[in-house]
């Protein structure tokens, strides 16, 4: 078995625990799991790309056409890595962009939201959920990224199961938020399943 | 915590595997000064001081973020010569401040093991370069070890204590951005950690006078080659077959990338992977070569290996044709990936080239970290901005701050390195007629800036040198300083004032202000441009990152019927919290930490506190 994932979004969202959390599940699961992340300065607004790989694998980093799945926080960071897309892959993106200051200043352009997700429909299969909204519901919008890993789960492209994943997640969340991040994951693995 | 676990395996970082070997080894001492990649060795020390200190325990070893990279290494070296078990830890660049220290340790050596930890960080991710530090294995004469994956890292740290007692010689460890920041299975051992003293038996051989440095030198160098026949034997450098006469030499982060190509492409071939790179297991490599018709070195950065392997081929006659650097798509910038690696291996092996992955027609914004929303960093350059004239230069130093240098505030012109602010502030006070405001942050304060104002203050340069402090080192993950109330123990420790220390300095102008106050931070910064001579102002708040909650918590929003459009907090004051929706401006409330500098900024009176 071998299983490539990219997590990317924007600094403070939360990327390197959602992917930290899957990696675990796997070694729970009895599998190998490696991850590549990004700490320090990059994390301070930037772009933020983690990688999840297991299985039989030896290199946490992941080759152009060579991931299953790319799970994004933000849909031009889903857009950023979709060159490691493997042909069919999947997708799966919030659509709440962040705009970067950049942006604002006018020195670069935000491509319109519809554009974006075509372009990555063109690639793959692509899933859009308002983690956001979701979150909110759930109890705050820090829980985005718990979101996300339930939207995972519930694509059944994970050779491990659900509750494997939602016991790592009540391990690696302050006790007096794991109700809050159950509801989390729950609430994003049925909102793909719909 | 992961690195406490008490079952058989965790999932742990690379960093994370070095203090989990460490703390199976015994450690006594462990140093730094945080440096990404670095930083979570020590805070990962610091975590479980803290951890078993709240829990009324002895940790039983000592933890200290020290001033300096230099006296990192200088206090971690006291330490081991009196027997204790040592390890400093630092970005490739701290060595660069470590090295005068470093360069004559190598010739007294030690009693206690030590570990020298360089993370080099290939591809600049979070440097100002790339250089390969295992040139300075070389240069001291250090044995070196180099893991390629978090099991490899602890195994290799508690293997490098004993290699250092064995040879009484300090071992340089390099760990790359992508060995110290990649998660893997970890096979776990008992921990073995236990207060002890040492003892320092007096040896006039370690006063290195040129008398002693020369009896030193030579037996450095018997030392190593010592040191070279532990290498030939080590576990760690070894040969894979998967068949056929030609050979790849690698190490560190690349094996990872070509095992997995080795293994997807089924690749003939047999793998040489060195694990202990200084001194090379002269034979062991000698051997390969021989039953090798070519041979292709995947390393990242510097030819550090090939070089050495053609000369050993050269020396023995052999006419084995080596490749690396130049072959393919093998440079010697940035880190390699599987992209670099499998391209250039498909090639060496004669396989067809890789499909490529077609471009998009659609590209994502570009976005670079920037300061964070209530960043104090962004009030002060805002100040600044309003009363410095035309052409003021801004000598910047390595922080957060440093992220001032992009639009709209562009308030960075040149940096060096730790420090350098000031130094370069006083070279272009004198070289030229501009005005000069330079910025560091507190923790580089301590770390190297003290001499640079010693010198300004001196020769009565006449420049303005800014002092951010932050109340913490807030880049590398909010470690203390000697400015801040805790050590790394979580222990109380004696906070230096920055005011205070640039008065025993002898600067006559000082300026003390909270950036949050615009007003006040210009007038501050109008007077010490007006003094003649060396000021020190002082701006000082809290990161927005290490505030309460209850002082970030809430937001700020526009008055859409106030607002004229003006764009100033759009583009002049640059907060990320604010963006365009149509042509109205608006405040992102998840992003907002309510310092609500902006309503001062803000010239029509928009900008309100968000009802809840």
């Amino acid at each position: 078995m071998k299983i490539r994932m990219i997590f990317a979004g924007v600094g403070g969202q939360g990327v390197l625990t959602e992917a930290n959390i899957l990696a675990k599940a796997f070694l729970s699961a009895g599998e190998k799991a490696l991850t590549s992340e990004v700490h320090g300065m990059a994390q301070r607004g930037g772009s933020v790309v983690c990688t999840v790989c297991a299985g039989d694998v030896h290199s946490p980093l992941i080759a152009d056409g060579g991931a299953d799945a790319i799970v994004s926080m933000e849909p031009t960071e889903a857009l950023r890595y979709i060159k490691k897309l493997k042909e069919g892959g999947t997708v799966i993106t919030d659509v709440n962009p962040v705009i970067p200051p950049n942006v604002s200043l006018g020195q670069n352009e935000y491509p319109d939201l519809e554009s974006v997700f075509k372009e990555i429909s063109n690639r793959g299969k692509l899933i859009k959920i308002d983690a956001l909204e979701i979150a909110k519901r759930a109890g705050n919008a820090i829980t985005k990224n718990i979101v996300m890993l339930g939207a995972l789960s519930g694509m059944e492209i994970l050779p491990i199961d659900r509750e494997k994943i939602l016991q790592v997640v009540r391990e690696n969340v302050p006790a007096k938020y794991v109700e809050m991040n159950e509801r989390a994951f729950n609430m994003g693995y049925e909102a793909v399943r719909d | 915590m992961d690195v406490l676990s008490e079952k058989e395996k965790a999932l742990l970082l690379g960093n994370e595997a070095v203090v989990r070997g460490a703390i199976e080894a015994g450690i006594d001492v462990a140093t730094t000064y945080p440096g990404t990649p670095s930083s979570e060795i020590a805070d990962t020390f610091s975590k479980i001081a803290r951890h078993y200190t709240a829990r009324g325990q002895d940790p039983g070893f000592y933890f200290q973020y020290s001033t300096n990279e230099k006296v990192a290494l200088e206090f971690a070296a006291a330490a081991a010569v009196s027997g204790l078990r040592a390890l400093t830890c630092m970005k490739h660049v701290g060595l660069n401040v470590a090295s005068d220290a470093f360069m004559t340790y190598m010739y007294v050596g030690c009693k206690g093991g030590h570990i020298i930890v360089t993370a080099d960080d290939p591809s600049c991710h979070s440097s100002q370069n790339e250089q390969d530090n295992r040139y300075y294995a070389k240069f001291g004469n250090a044995p070196m070890l180099e893991p390629s994956t978090p099991q490899e890292t602890k195994d290799m740290v508690m293997e490098a204590f004993e290699i250092s007692e064995e040879l009484s010689l300090p071992v340089l460890f390099r760990m790359t951005t992508r060995t110290s920041h990649i998660r893997g299975p970890v096979n776990l051992g008992e921990i073995k950690l236990k207060k002890k003293k040492g003892r320092f038996e007096k040896n006039p051989l370690m006063v290195t006078v040129p008398e002693v440095a020369r009896k030193l030198h030579p037996v450095l160098l018997e030392k190593m080659e010592k040191a070279e026949l532990i290498s030939e034997k080590s576990r760690f450098n070894f040969v894979e077959d998967f068949g056929g006469n030609t050979g790849i030499i690698t190490s560190g982060a690349p094996y990872n990338y070509v095992r997995e190509v080795v293994d997807e492409l089924k690749i003939k071939c047999r793998v040489l992977k060195l694990g202990m790179t200084n001194p090379l297991p002269k034979k062991m490599c000698i051997d390969f070569l021989k039953k090798s018709e070519r041979v292709i070195v995947v390393e990242e950065l510097e030819p550090f290996l090939e070089e050495q392997l053609k000369a050993i081929a050269q020396e023995e006659g052999l006419d084995v044709k080596i490749y690396g650097k130049g072959y393919g798509n093998f440079r010697r910038i940035y880190e390699y990936d599987m992209d670099i690696v499998e391209s250039t291996l498909r090639k060496f092996f004669g396989f067809e080239e890789k499909k490529k992955v077609s471009d998009t027609s659609l590209h994502a914004p570009p976005r670079p970290p920037v300061m964070c929303p209530g960043c104090p960093h962004r009030a002060t350059y805002y100040a600044i901005k309003q009363v410095a004239p035309e052409g003021t230069i801004y000598p910047t130093d390595i922080g957060c701050y440093t992220l001032g240098k992009a639009p709209p505030l562009e308030m960075a012109d040149f940096l060096l390195c730790m420090g350098s602010n000031v130094g370069t502030a006083c070279g272009f006070s004198y070289a030229t007629d501009q005005k000069v405001i330079s910025f560091m942050g507190d923790s580089t304060f301590f770390h190297a800036g003290l001499p640079g104002i010693v010198n300004a203050v001196h020769h009565n340069h006449d420049c303005v040198i800014t002092v951010l402090d932050n109340r913490t080192t807030a880049m590398t993950g909010h470690q203390p300083h000697p400015g801040t109330q805790y050590d790394g123990m979580g222990n109380e420790a004696i906070m230096l004032k920055v005011e205070d220390v640039v008065k025993g300095l002898g600067v006559q102008h000082i300026e003390v202000v909270n950036p949050n106050n615009l007003k006040k931070t210009m007038e501050a910064f109008e007077r010490a441009l007006n003094y003649k001579g060396t000021s020190v102002v002082v701006s000082k708040a809290p990161c927005a990152l290490i505030l309460p909650k209850s002082v970030t918590e809430g937001s700020f929003e526009i008055d859409q019927e106030k607002c004229t459009k003006c764009n100033v907090c759009i583009e002049k004051f640059g907060c990320p919290a604010f963006y365009r929706d149509g042509d109205k401006i608006k405040i992102d409330e998840t992003l907002c930490n309510a310092c609500g500098v902006c309503t001062q900024v803000c010239e029509s009176n928009a900008i309100r506190r968000r009802k809840k």
